[in-house]
């Protein structure tokens, strides 16, 4: 698999934390096989691509009708490509990116925080897994943010993968053009 | 000759509606937005742009819309002790782009009530308060109501409220499909002696106005509507624009609104474009809808409108009781529009309302609508989902979403100068402007309406066969749970308040800076009260009638007699 910014190591490490963060269940195959560690991949390396994969398109996905166009992402404006790879990137002491003092970037959390988990993480049980990532809570809290939004967002931003996410929960995801007839609102 | 008549600042409701009425009297307008344009294209036949989507992480993660909070954070303080902040970030952050603020809400557009307009002569003052009546009442502004109502294509009943104020005429449209929740809370309310309706929606029920009926998409608040169901500002801007008398200049920072060498006239505005690069557009007038937070934060920076100390004072934005009920089956709140239904009850008040207000120590107890919905989408329910074990089961069941009703009651907050928008000493914007600053501490009527309101609303939600309920507030008050340190209500009001005393407010009756011939204010800065509805309708309907003016146009004209 081509990866953007992970390497596999780190790829795998994301996976199993993503798993312990929202873990397989009877009817949810888990953050790793929802697709977490490709949606963090995707995001850490968003500026490898033009556009950026920060914004899908619109206005439809095709999941209901409609040409699909999620997968043609929008491109930036200045001041937004310079949010984007400060939020991404970091300001790494780039003075531009520093208005207001300097921003720890996602890359450097993953990467800084990965190297901080022990060497044998993924020989671990699931408890020392845990144990473990409890112990890093910037980390802890980023990937749990992005788990959720790789597992419960559209698939366009590479999470979600066969859309596992949303049929776990019942949930149709984007529904336009067809939306919901009138009877489908009111009704039980 | 200045390049233009008028350039307005600012593309939500109350700049677009400006834009139409000038621009339909002749006017040549230029409107500048600092936000990007993901709305229409700006040439003929200024078609959708396409890019609006049922995404929650375009959306509700990644600040599609504006504003990013790295690039224009925002400052709260709940009082001068706190220091010089104690948050920087999102602070009841509303859309930034091309159409404004109109983009955030699902669209419920209730006009105010005849009272609302002279709270202070009706009911009289309050301590630590300066409640104020309107320099304008609901006689003179119904018509404008009925104009923004049509302008905008509200669907709603007009027989549904009965503590309405007079019409004269019915709504544009009838209501939309009732949410199913609200068969069970709906009734519920009423068996309790409550009074629900149909929510007067700016989503169309049928075809209006060349766009389509609203299909239900359940993507309302928060989101652009992909096929241009919702009444936000597209039909205002685009009417606007095919007049051929509308620029509209997104990524358009305003800088500061020029002043001649008497410090009484605008000659225009000072903006950078998206390159960084500075310009100059001249002007006969100028108007600001920048909103209640970024019109203040304009005047500041300009050094404007300021002799009676009053810009960016008496902020007020709802107090917010968000009450939860919990049912043990589905709901699917994630179709229809968000809320379909209101009531006014805590607004109207009764005895036991009037009993509380005794106990607290404050001469009545206004709350605010109370909106009949449901919950977000599954990122959001996630996120307050905890990790761990227990998390995809829960989420499976979807206690958060699916099984949840979520009553807000948007209470009327009383205006306080203290509670202010100003300018913060240190944090800045990306362009190097100071950071707006919120200094805001709830009033002790606002706090002991919400506590009498939240218990009784948590009735509501049992009689329609919640299992389990609760509520909170926010910002936070003693004694309940907070669900963030900074307030989350979007309604923000009162920081250039009109009033026909230029010692006691911004704006004269018509939304003039008292100071500046040729400046006008046109969104709910103008506010001198809150009230406890949803302020978007009565901004465009003042924004119509102070455009009219502006243009010279002769007012609408009344005719309480022939109400229906």
């Amino acid at each position: 698999m081509a990866l953007h910014f992970l390497t596999e190591h780190e790829y795998e490490v994301v996976a199993r934390c993503a798993d312990r963060l929202l873990p397989p269940h009877a009817a949810f195959v888990g953050g790793a096989a929802a697709g977490v560690a490709g949606y963090v991949d995707l995001t850490l390396g968003g500026f490898e691509f033009d556009p950026p994969r920060i914004w899908a398109g619109g206005p439809f996905s095709g999941r209901f009708g409609g040409a699909a166009t999620f997968d043609q992402f929008i491109p930036l404006s200045r001041v937004e490509e310079l949010a984007w790879r400060t939020r991404i990137e970091g300001s790494r002491g780039i003075a531009e990116r520093e208005w207001n003092g300097p921003v720890r970037g996602w890359q450097e959390i993953y990467r800084e925080g990965i190297a901080m988990l022990a060497d044998n993480f993924l020989d671990l049980a699931g408890e020392e897994q845990e144990a473990a990532l409890d112990a890093l809570p910037e980390l802890k809290q980023l990937l749990f943010e992005h788990a959720c939004e790789a597992c419960y967002g559209s698939p366009e931003y590479g999470g979600n993968l066969d859309l596992n996410g949303w049929r776990a929960i019942g949930y149709a995801g984007d529904v336009q053009p067809r939306g919901w007839r009138d009877e489908e609102v009111t009704s039980a | 000759m200045p390049d233009f008549d008028v350039v307005i600042v600012g593309s939500g409701p109350g700049g677009a509606t400006t834009a139409d009425v000038l621009t339909a009297a002749g006017k040549s307008v230029c409107v500048l937005e600092k936000g990007r344009n993901h709305l229409l294209a700006l040439e003929p036949p200024f078609e959708s742009l396409g890019r609006l989507s049922n995404d929650e992480i375009k959306f509700n993660r990644r600040h599609f819309l504006g504003p990013d909070p790295l690039l224009e954070p925002r400052t709260y303080r709940r009082a001068v002790a706190d220091g010089d902040r104690i948050f920087t970030g999102d602070v009841n952050n509303m859309p930034s782009t091309v159409g404004g603020a109109g983009y955030h809400a699902d669209g419920k557009l209730p006009r105010y009530r005849e009272i609302d307009f002279r709270l202070a002569g009706e009911l009289g003052p309050v301590d630590g308060a300066e409640v104020a009546d309107w320099p304008v009442d609901y006689d003179e502004i119904e018509p404008y109501y009925a104009e923004a109502e049509r302008a905008i294509g509200v669907a709603g009943d007009h027989t549904g409220n009965p503590f309405a104020a007079w019409r004269s005429g019915r709504y544009p449209m009838p209501p939309g499909a009732d949410m199913f929740l609200t068969t069970l809370t709906g009734p519920a309310a009423e068996t309790l002696g409550y009074h629900p309706y149909r929510a007067p929606t700016g989503a169309n029920s049928v075809p209006y106005d060349g766009r389509p009926a609203c299909n239900n998409c359940g993507f309302c608040a928060f989101y652009g509507c992909p096929i241009e169901a919702k009444g936000d500002p597209v039909a205002l801007l685009r009417r606007a624009l095919r007049t051929g008398n509308c620029e509209i200049r997104p990524e358009s920072i305003a800088l500061e609104i020029l002043v001649d060498s008497t410090g009484k006239q605008s000659r225009g505005v000072r903006y950078l474009d998206a390159d960084g690069t500075q310009h100059e557009v001249t002007s006969n007038a100028a108007v600001v809808a920048c909103g209640a937070f970024e019109t203040p934060r304009l005047l500041l920076r300009s050094g404007i409108g300021n002799s009676s100390d009053l810009v960016g004072r008496y902020l007020m934005f709802h107090l917010q009781t968000i009450v939860l009920g919990y049912f043990p089956f589905r709901l699917h709140a994630y179709k229809g529009r968000d809320v379909t239904h209101l009531m006014d009850d805590p607004i109207v008040g009764d005895a036991a309302s009037a009993a509380a207000a005794k106990t607290a120590g404050v001469p009545y107890l206004r709350g605010g609508i109370v909106e009949h919905g449901g919950s977000g989408h599954p990122i959001g329910e996630a996120l307050y989902t905890p990790p761990g074990q227990q998390h995809s089961a829960r989420m499976a069941a979807s206690d958060r979403r699916d099984r949840m009703v979520g009553f807000t009651m948007q209470g009327e907050d009383l205006p306080q100068a203290t509670n202010r928008v100003d300018l913060d000493p240190a944090v800045r914007d990306v362009w190097g402007l100071p950071a707006g600053r919120i200094t805001y501490t709830s009033h002790e009527h606002d706090v002991a309406c919400a506590h009498h309101w939240g218990p009784r609303l948590e009735e509501v939600l049992r009689q329609a066969g919640a299992h389990t309920t609760s509520w909170l507030t926010s910002p936070g008050t003693p004694g309940t749970r907070v669900p963030g340190l900074q307030p989350i209500s979007r309604h923000w009001m009162g920081t250039a308040r009109m009033g026909d005393d230029p010692r006691r407010s911004v704006c004269d009756p018509w939304q003039r800076l008292w100071d500046v011939d040729n400046v006008v204010v046109t969104d709910s800065s103008v506010f001198p009260t809150s009230t406890g509805y949803g302020p978007t309708l009565t901004l465009v309907a003042l924004a119509v009638r102070a455009a009219r003016a502006l243009a010279g146009i002769e007012p609408l004209t009344s005719d309480r007699a022939n109400a229906i």
